[in-house]
Parts: structure tokens; C-alpha cells; sequence
């Protein structure tokens, strides 16, 4: 396998985006800063890839806009998923691994507040038995939390210490939109919303973009010198059906965790847009308690459909870039409940003679 | 590192109809899914990763369907991906299916594009007309059909070339069982006496809309040898370009000559014409044919046309194209362009069937999506690649 | 004045969904007032049935049938109900298992507050007035009372005269936002001026402006007014019907290149037979009267011929 690291990332994230769902004028300063961190024109980018949903827009095609973003005179490398910038990111890490080109930049955007996102997502079950009753996000993460709490797995205290501490560390992230931690007490008093959820407990509805940038080798020690190694990537799939899993684990993220090496992480970025799901994905990847979780406050206080996973990629990154870690791991997820998760670990190191 | 090699030992494909009401959405997959693992003398369990790709998730009404469906496909505790890049979506499926095996991290990729699109209406969804605009465009015919009118005029080619063209898709098709359009008895006349649609494309001279899906199971070096026929991927190539910037060449885009370029690169081949035994090329309007052949590097620019008038590019030509039936026969859109690699990766197994072109040993599969704009093409051979 | 210009979209179909043998013989069931479920090779009782088996991955053919009435294995409160949910008050979703079921099903159970309902409680199907094959023949869940109201008479299915399709209708709401500068462009639509923006780096006027020139990724800028000549580059003659069309055809849909402009942009050809238009003609926008005026494309009622002598090909070849 080629040493493949993240040398760059930029993110813009906001409550309500007034422009167009294509998100176009977001990427181009986004893109800009990608430019500034790495020293790069559009003309050193291998391959790009973007990540994004026509749903979101609510219009077919809504990725095509965007390409314009990046300035496509000469024809470009690129391709499109319609799925979080971690994916993106995880199917240009492979075309680097084919060896056909040495970088890559990732992109992706989501405009939540265009439509009622928690309706909007209903969309994304069976559509035979489930949409037509119109489940909305909210109501299944309910079901996943009260599952657990039944179980005697967690209660409303643990997912009130997440809240609690994700609120207090999002303080120091400009790009959070919900901060200010009190503490569990204050939390537990406030009245519930979505029994057992509080509104605390539950992701804002976010709007934003987000881009990485990858670099094979040299080309990364070119651009930093201490370069986000990435030593792991893995990611997989659970069934979807709420009523058919068991809802209290994330076997998707097991499997991932089995096939890469979480060994000494200091820091985890967790995609959790709803505290208890933090609770089930340390137990899946068997962190320690000395591991940081989500000091840039995490998806609970901001998390901006489509590169709401790749941010906690890019956060994690940052973190080595700037000396703070030696090992960290950024997680992503998509679909209901947590059924399908990736995992990135990054190191300053990348185990090899010399570095 | 270079890429590792792969190739395609499965390859299946649903009876492609209007509607397929006998059938749920994962039933259309698990049909040519199941026939692309009989193929491959494979079972689900013995993939370790799948990509699924299709076009805009309006045509169905479901959001990243891959999501719901993944215990359907066999994906439930496996990697999955998503590909969407518009008409090409097909293809460049394909390509990061091909990806994952050329980077060493999977050994045995599934890969499925589908559509199922008479659960909606493909121009009503193609077509939701945006505040502020003004609402002339009318769906992928209303289009292309000027960018076609700027090729005739450009080429001065004669009006009945798409007719030609249309005719020989059409009858191809008859002996394809699983092509959407059986119409016997297309002819030349036949076509151009057919109703202007958009003028000037004529009804007959117009894809179908079309509920289906296309499987294929690619694998690596180890895997193949199992097989008796793998065709090989000598090369394959993604490029996009904007879908209107001032003076973009809307005829013969910039992105598909390169794309082009690259691949027949990474294939060794310098003759495309001489080197290649058959090219399944992405026709939804029969005009793309003479306008690919040019844009491809078949024949040089204007002259795209005579290869179609003069019979070249028919079964018994010297370039068969779309010896399938192609796009103009069959057009579930997400699975449109990995219909193309398919058949093109059936003519070098020599299992094409009545379609087969005797001998054939390399050939092109060939999508585009967009505003002619997004392409994504391979070249897949008989013999294992030498460099 | 808010920077950008926004109206709402609804984006609605009625979907036409095939189920398939396994669905269909689930929805069957409802219409008939029985609930189906699908053994899997593992032996779990699945309701509804599971296309495919997880082990196997073959398709279901073991059907089961489970009682209308069950236990709440999870729950969750729904504060502020979305379109289309089974109420429009406040309501909850659970997971329900079905009597003879191993795994749950999950619907809406009618309790009017969160105390009512609880993991454990049983719970029984209420009936629609009128079944017709969906899930929403299931009205809903409510706490176990007159059991033989959930059993309707005459239950079993009709074994000729399967389910095989559902309408599943969708329809989503959105707010549709221009870019600030598609917003320029359409602000001064609604004052009678045609406005274009050239990018710094290339050089190109862009009619819309563009919040980042596809060539170059570079915001176009500036005000560059645009007189509403122009030349038609080429077009098509739509002839066809479609859902949601909103111009009767046969109409010209043209791409005119407006005199000053880089770009050519798509609207509609008027004041000539469509058999007589030709790609070259100079043509000049026809404005709507004044008091129709919106932030609209369509201001423009149409573009019709000047009586201009044709453009020379090699002015406009460039934009083909």
C-alpha cells in the first residue's frame, strides 16, 4: 500500500445558508483555503471527488453545479458519490492506491435547511414499508437510545455527560454552532423533547461544506511537515431494517475497527449526531478511557449533512498537523441508527524507516 | 506502485421492459446480480466488497437506496459504495469497482447499477422546472437535440445518417434477449417517417425509458485464473467538464477527447479503428454515434458519419457498434453505461450469444452523462495485459 | 433586503411501486386483515417478511402468518409530527413484536402522552376504515382492549387476487435559494435589464453571472448590461408532451448568444414558424408588460426575429 496522508482540510459551516443548494459560492473560498495550505493550483489535483445528495437539493443532478467550483478548463479527473466527504475521500484514497495519480481533492456540501432535513431522511428507508409512515431521524435515534436505556446499557446521565462535554469543547471550535457546557445537572433539568431524547441530544440541523485533500509520499512531505498519515482505512454496512438490529451495537463498526490498529489513539472524532450513539460507538471500537473524544465538540453541536463524517477526518488531521497527537481516528457514518461506518486513523508517523 | 490486474469473470443483466411490475426494486438487482455470480460461478459470500450506481435518486423516490437494500444485495457486513455521476453513472461504477481490485485492497468486487424508472416518470424527473427560470427545457431529448443540430450542420453530414444508425441499433437488438426493444421490421424509411420529437430528433431515433440493472464481478489476478474466459481491463479513464462555460464545445467535448486520449494510452492501442473488434458506445439519440466515432479518435472530426452511412459500423462493418442494441434499445439509465462495459467484456469472453462478433479480442465500453459531460470508457481484452 | 432571492418548490410524485412476490404476499395480508410474516433460515420471524435471507440470500417462500397483537420492545416520543406521519398531534413510534413474531415491527401506537405507553406494554392493531394493500391499512397501534376488533372477519388471504404493486406518494417542500449572483441577474430581470458578470481570469462574460466561472473556479464580477440582441446559436423544436411541461408545444427552445455575452443562454422562439428558424438569425428579447414583472427568466416573454440579416457561421461557431 502506498503512504497516502491528509495534507489539507477546510470546512464552513452555518445555521441557515441563504444561497443556492449547489453550495458553489461555499466551495470556492473552501477550495481556496486548500490552495493557501498546500501551496497548490487546481493544476496539482490528481483526482477530485465530491460528496452530496440530490435529495438535500431537491433537484436531480445537483452535484453538477458544483464541479464549476473547481474550474474544470482543462477536463479534470472526477467522480461523484451520494454519500458523506468521508467516502469521497475513501474512493480517492483507492484511485491514488492504483497508483493512477499522486493527489486528490475531496469535497462535499449539504444545504439541510432547504427542507425539513428530519422529514427529508425518511427517504432513505424501505420505501415499501417504512417511508409512507414518514419515520423521521429523530424518532429512530429515540427508539436506538431507549434501547440501550432499557438494556441498562447507559441512562439519560451518560448521554447528558456527552452532551455536557461535547457543548464545553465545542466553546473553542469557531466553527461549532452550539456551544456552552454547564453541566449534568442543568442538562437533565431541562424538559424532555423527544422522549427519551432532549433537544440537547440531538444534532442541529446544520448547513456547510467541507474539503480534504489528499497527497501520496513525497507530495505530502512537500506540503507539511508533519503530514496525517493515514494507516488505516476500513468501512462497512449493517442491514437497515431498525426493526432487525440489534440496536444497541454497530456491528459495521466492529468489523472496521477489527481491520485497523487503534492502538495508542489519543484522539477518537466520533460521527455521533445523537449523544448515545457516542456510548455505542466507544464500545464497538474498545476505547480507552484515556482516549479524547470529540474535542472539537463533535457532530452533537454541529453537523452539516454530507461532510458532517469527513470533518471529524479533517479535525483529526489538524490535531497531528499541528503536534498536539500522534495518533488519532476519524469516524464517520451514514444512514439510520449507525448503519454504515468508516473509520480513518491517522499517525505523524508512517511506521517506515526514517518517518 | 501500478495497478494490480483485474478482470470481469461475471457479468448479468435483467430482461430489461418498461416496467418490470413482477419485481421489487431489490429483485431488479438480485436478477442480474444472480445471473452476473452464475456467470462467475461465484456466491455472495464470496464478495468482498460492493458498488452500487445509479442515476438521480428521484426516479425512484428513495434516498441513497443502497442504504436500504444492502441486506438485499448480500452488503449486510460488507464495504458498499454509492457512485452517481449522472448518465455515466454506469460506467464509472465500473471503474471504481475495477479500482478497488487494481489497488490491492479487495480481491473480488460486485458491482450493480440499476434504474427502475417506471416507478416514476424519467422526464418529469429530469425535467422539475426550477424558480426563476424559464421553463423551455424539456428533458435529455430537448437537450441534446441542438447540440445534434449543431453536428450536422458542422459535419454536413445527410439527415437520414441517424436514421441509419437508428435502424441498425434496433435490429441489432432483435438478437439480444435481453434488449428492452424488439421492434421487428425497422427500417431506414421505417425511422425517418417516425415523429419529430425534437426536431431533429425523430421518435425511432430516440432511447427508451426502461426499468433494469447490470451486475458484474470483477476480480484479481488469482481469482481470474479460475475462469476459462475473464476479460481483461486494459485501461479505463474518467473525465468531466463543466456543463456550460463560454465556448465549451458542446459537440465534440474537450473532456471526452481526452478521456479518450488516456485510455487508448493505458491500452497501448494507437489505431483505435484497426485495434479495436467491437465498441459498445453510449447512443441514446442516434446522432451520438457519428459524434462519439469522431470524439473517440475512430475517424477524424466531420467525418464520424461516413463510418455509420457506409454499413461500418453495423455487425458486419469493420467497427461493429452496439451489436447489443446499446442505449437506443435499452435505457435504464444508471445502469446504461455498465451495460456498455458489459457487453463490451461479453464480446471478449466470446459470450455475446446471437450478438457475438466472431474473433473479438479487445473492445471499448463507453458511457457520458450530464451535459455531455461527465465520460468514463474502458478497453477489456481476451489476453491478459502484457505492461 | 436579503442577499439572495428565494421561492419555494414542491417536488411531488405519486410512485408506482412493483413489490415484488415477497412484499406483495406482506401487503396481501394487510389488505385481507393478516399479518404475514417471513421465516428466515435462522429461524426468526420476521414481519414484515425479509425479501432475502440474511444466511442464505435466497428469497423468501416461508410465509407465517402472526397475530395482530404484540409487545412494545422500544419507543419514542414524537413532539411535533412531519407530513404524512400517522397523526398530526403528538404521537409515538415503537417497535412492536407481533405474537409469534421474533422480531419487531414498527408502526405508531395512539397514546396521548409518553406517560401512556411503555417498553413491555402490549399493544393491538387498529384496522384502516378501508385496507387496500399498504401499510397504512394499519391505522395504527393501540393498548390491548377488544382483541377481536384487530381480527378482522373473514381474515385469510386471497390467494387470487395478490398484491403486487403500492402508490407511495412523495412530496417534499424545499425553499429554493439563487446564488447571490443568480440573484443579481434576476433583480435586474425585474427592472427591465438583462445583467452579465465577467471573470477576472478568463476574461469571459457570463450571462447569468456565476459564483464561480466553470473554467477557472473564479467569481465573475462586475455589472456588464446586456442590450437583448443577440444571435441564435442553435436549437430544437420541441414537439413533445411531458409532465410538469409548462409551454404548450410545438415551441422553439433556442440557445441565443447575446450580443457581449461568452455564453449563450436557453429560451423560447416566437414571431416566426418554427419550420423557418434558423441557427445564425438575429433575434431581440420581447419583454412581458411591466406590471408582470417578477424576479424571472421569464420577463422575457419570448425572443422573435429582428429581420437582421443572418450572423456569419464563424461569429458563432464557437458556441456550438
Amino acid at each position: 500500500m502506498r503512504d497516502v496522508a491528509v495534507v489539507g482540510f477546510a470546512q464552513r459551516q452555518m445555521p441557515d445558508f441563504d444561497g443556492s443548494p449547489t453550495c458553489v459560492e461555499m466551495l470556492v473560498p473552501i477550495l481556496g483555503e486548500c490552495y493557501e495550505q498546500t501551496g497548490w493550483t487546481r493544476h496539482d489535483v490528481g483526482f477530485w471527488c465530491s460528496g452530496s445528495s440530490d435529495y438535500l437539493a431537491g433537484r436531480s443532478f445537483s452535484f453538477v453545479q458544483a464541479v464549476d467550483a473547481i474550474g474544470v478548463t482543462p477536463p479534470v479527473n472526477e467522480s461523484h458519490v451520494e454519500m458523506d466527504l468521508a467516502w469521497a475521500m475513501y474512493e480517492a484514497w483507492i484511485k491514488i492506491q492504483t497508483g493512477e495519480v499522486d493527489t486528490a481533492l475531496v469535497y462535499a456540501f449539504g444545504k439541510s435547511s432547504a427542507g425539513v432535513l428530519r422529514r427529508t431522511l425518511a427517504l432513505q428507508l424501505d420505501p415499501y414499508t417504512m417511508t409512507p409512515l414518514w419515520p423521521d431521524t429523530v424518532s429512530l435515534a429515540g427508539l436506538q437510545a431507549r434501547a440501550g436505556i432499557d438494556a441498562g446499557l447507559w441512562d439519560e446521565r451518560a448521554m447528558a455527560e456527552v452532551a455536557n462535554r461535547s457543548l464545553t469543547d465545542a466553546e473553542k471550535n469557531e466553527h461549532s454552532i452550539r456551544k456552552g457546557g454547564s453541566s449534568v445537572e442543568e442538562l437533565l433539568a431541562r424538559p424532555m423533547y423527544a422522549d427519551p431524547l432532549r433537544k440537547h441530544d440531538c444534532a442541529p440541523v446544520t448547513d456547510g461544506a467541507a474539503a480534504i485533500v489528499l497527497a501520496a509520499g513525497d507530495r505530502a512531505r512537500d506540503v507539511r511537515d508533519r503530514p496525517a498519515w493515514i494507516s488505516g482505512l476500513s468501512h462497512f454496512v449493517d442491514a437497515s431494517s431498525i426493526a432487525n438490529r440489534d440496536l444497541t451495537r454497530s456491528p459495521s463498526t466492529a468489523k472496521a475497527a477489527a481491520k485497523v490498529d487503534l492502538r495508542g489513539v489519543e484522539v477518537a472524532e466520533l460521527h455521533a449526531p445523537f449523544s448515545h450513539q457516542e456510548l455505542v460507538l466507544r464500545r464497538e471500537l474498545g476505547l480507552g478511557d484515556d482516549v479524547r473524544v470529540n474535542p472539537s465538540g463533535g457532530a452533537l453541536t454541529s453537523n452539516p449533512m454530507f461532510s458532517g463524517g469527513g470533518i471529524r477526518i479533517g479535525e483529526t488531521a489538524q490535531r497531528i498537523w499541528s503536534g498536539e497527537i500522534e495518533k488519532g481516528v476519524g469516524h464517520a457514518t451514514s444512514g439510520a441508527a449507525l448503519q454504515q461506518n468508516l473509520l480513518c486513523v491517522l499517525e505523524a508517523s508512517t511506521g517506515k524507516d526514517g518517518a | 506502485m501500478g495497478k494490480l490486474p483485474a478482470a470481469v469473470v461475471g457479468i448479468g443483466q435483467t430482461h430489461h421492459r418498461a416496467k418490470r411490475e413482477d419485481l421489487s426494486m431489490a429483485g431488479l438487482c438480485r436478477e442480474a446480480i444472480d445471473r452476473a455470480l452464475l456467470d462467475a460461478n461465484m456466491s455472495l459470500d464470496d464478495i468482498d466488497a460492493i458498488v452500487v450506481g445509479k442515476a438521480p435518486d428521484l426516479f425512484e423516490g428513495v434516498m441513497m437506496p443502497e442504504l436500504f437494500l444492502a441486506e438485499s444485495l448480500g452488503a449486510a457486513g460488507k464495504p458498499l459504495l454509492r457512485v452517481h455521476t449522472a448518465g455515466s453513472v454506469g460506467g464509472s461504477t465500473a471503474i471504481v469497482a475495477a479500482s478497488l481490485v487494481q489497488s490491492g485492497v479487495h480481491k473480488r468486487v460486485l458491482t450493480v447499477a440499476y434504474e427502475k424508472q417506471s416507478e416514476s416518470n424519467a422526464m418529469w424527473a429530469l425535467s422539475v422546472p426550477l424558480p426563476f427560470n424559464m421553463p423551455v427545457h424539456a428533458g435529455a431529448g430537448g437537450y441534446f437535440a441542438p447540440h445534434v443540430r449543431s453536428y450536422i450542420r458542422r459535419s454536413g453530414a445527410p439527415t437520414h445518417v441517424g436514421a441509419i444508425v437508428a435502424a441498425k441499433d434496433r435490429n441489432n437488438a432483435l438478437k439480444n434477449p435481453y434488449a428492452h426493444l424488439h421492434n421487428e421490421g425497422t427500417t431506414v424509411e421505417s425511422v425517418l417517417a417516425s415523429t419529430m420529437l425534437w426536431d431533429p430528433i425523430r421518435y425511432d431515433e430516440t432511447c427508451p425509458s426502461s426499468d433494469g440493472a447490470c451486475a458484474l464481478v470483477i476480480v484479481d489476478e488469482d481469482t481470474a485464473a479460475a475462469s476459462p474466459n475473464p476479460a481483461w481491463i486494459h485501461g479505463q479513464a474518467m473525465r468531466s467538464e463543466a456543463t456550460s462555460a463560454a465556448e465549451r464545445d458542446q459537440v465534440n467535448p474537450q473532456a471526452s477527447r481526452d478521456a479518450a486520449a488516456y485510455l487508448w494510452k493505458q491500452a497501448g492501442i494507437t489505431n483505435p479503428f484497426e485495434e479495436i473488434d467491437a465498441a459498445e458506445l453510449y447512443v441514446p439519440f442516434s446522432w451520438f454515434e457519428p459524434m462519439w466515432l469522431e470524439s473517440l479518435g475512430f475517424a477524424a472530426e466531420g467525418d464520424g458519419w461516413k463510418l455509420s452511412e457506409s454499413g461500418e459500423t453495423a455487425m458486419t462493418g469493420r467497427l461493429p457498434v452496439n451489436c447489443s442494441g446499446g442505449v437506443l434499445s435499452s435505457n435504464p439509465i444508471g445502469a446504461s453505461g455498465m451495460l456498455r462495459f458489459g457487453e463490451a467484456a461479453l464480446q471478449v469472453r466470446g459470450a455475446a450469444g446471437e450478438h457475438q462478433i466472431d474473433g473479438a479480442r479487445k473492445a471499448l465500453g463507453h458511457a457520458y452523462g450530464g451535459g455531455s459531460q461527465f465520460f468514463s470508457m474502458w478497453v477489456v481484452g481476451a489476453d491478459k495485459p502484457t505492461s | 433586503m436579503s442577499r439572495t432571492l428565494s421561492a419555494p418548490v414542491t417536488v411531488a410524485f405519486d410512485y408506482t411501486r412493483s413489490t415484488g412476490p415477497v412484499l406483495g404476499r406482506f401487503l396481501t395480508g394487510l389488505r385481507d386483515g393478516v399479518l404475514v410474516a417471513g421465516r428466515t433460515s435462522a429461524g426468526e420471524v420476521v414481519v414484515p417478511p425479509l425479501e432475502y435471507d440474511p444466511v442464505t440470500h435466497a428469497q423468501t417462500t416461508d410465509f407465517v402468518e402472526v397475530a395482530p397483537v404484540g409487545t412494545v420492545t422500544s419507543w419514542s416520543w414524537v413532539p411535533e409530527p412531519v407530513d404524512g406521519q400517522p397523526f398530526d398531534r403528538p404521537f409515538a413510534f415503537a417497535l412492536v413484536t407481533l405474537d409469534g413474531a421474533t422480531k419487531p415491527l414498527f408502526h405508531a401506537v395512539d397514546v396521548a402522552s409518553p406517560a401512556e405507553i411503555s417498553t413491555g406494554m402490549r399493544v393491538q392493531v387498529r384496522w384502516a376504515d378501508e385496507r387496500v394493500g399498504h401499510i397504512n391499512d394499519i391505522a395504527c397501534f393501540e393498548p390491548l382492549g377488544d382483541e377481536a376488533s384487530a381480527r378482522p372477519a373473514g381474515g385469510g388471504i386471497l390467494e387470487d387476487n395478490l398484491v403486487s404493486g403500492v402508490v407511495t406518494p412523495v412530496s417534499l417542500d424545499y425553499m429554493y435559494a439563487a446564488s447571490p449572483e443568480e440573484s443579481t441577474f434576476y433583480r435586474g430581470l425585474d427592472e427591465g435589464r438583462i445583467l452579465g458578470q465577467r471573470c477576472p481570469t478568463c476574461d469571459k462574460v457570463y450571462v447569468p453571472p456565476r459564483s464561480a466561472c466553470p473554467s477557472d473556479g473564479t467569481p465573475t464580477e462586475g455589472e456588464i448590461e446586456l442590450s437583448g440582441l443577440g444571435t441564435i446559436t442553435t436549437f430544437c423544436i420541441v414537439n413533445v408532451p411531458f409532465l410538469g411541461q409548462k409551454i404548450k408545444p410545438p415551441y422553439v427552445s433556442a440557445y441565443v448568444l447575446l450580443d457581449g455575452a461568452d455564453i449563450a443562454l436557453l429560451h423560447l422562439i416566437l414571431g416566426v414558424p418554427a419550420d423557418e428558424v434558423r441557427m445564425g438569425m438575429r433575434v431581440k428579447a420581447v419583454w412581458k408588460p411591466r406590471e408582470e414583472w417578477a424576479y424571472s427568466l421569464e420577463n422575457i416573454d419570448h425572443f422573435a426575429p429582428t429581420g437582421d440579416p443572418d450572423a456569419d457561421y464563424d461569429t458563432y461557431k464557437r458556441h456550438l
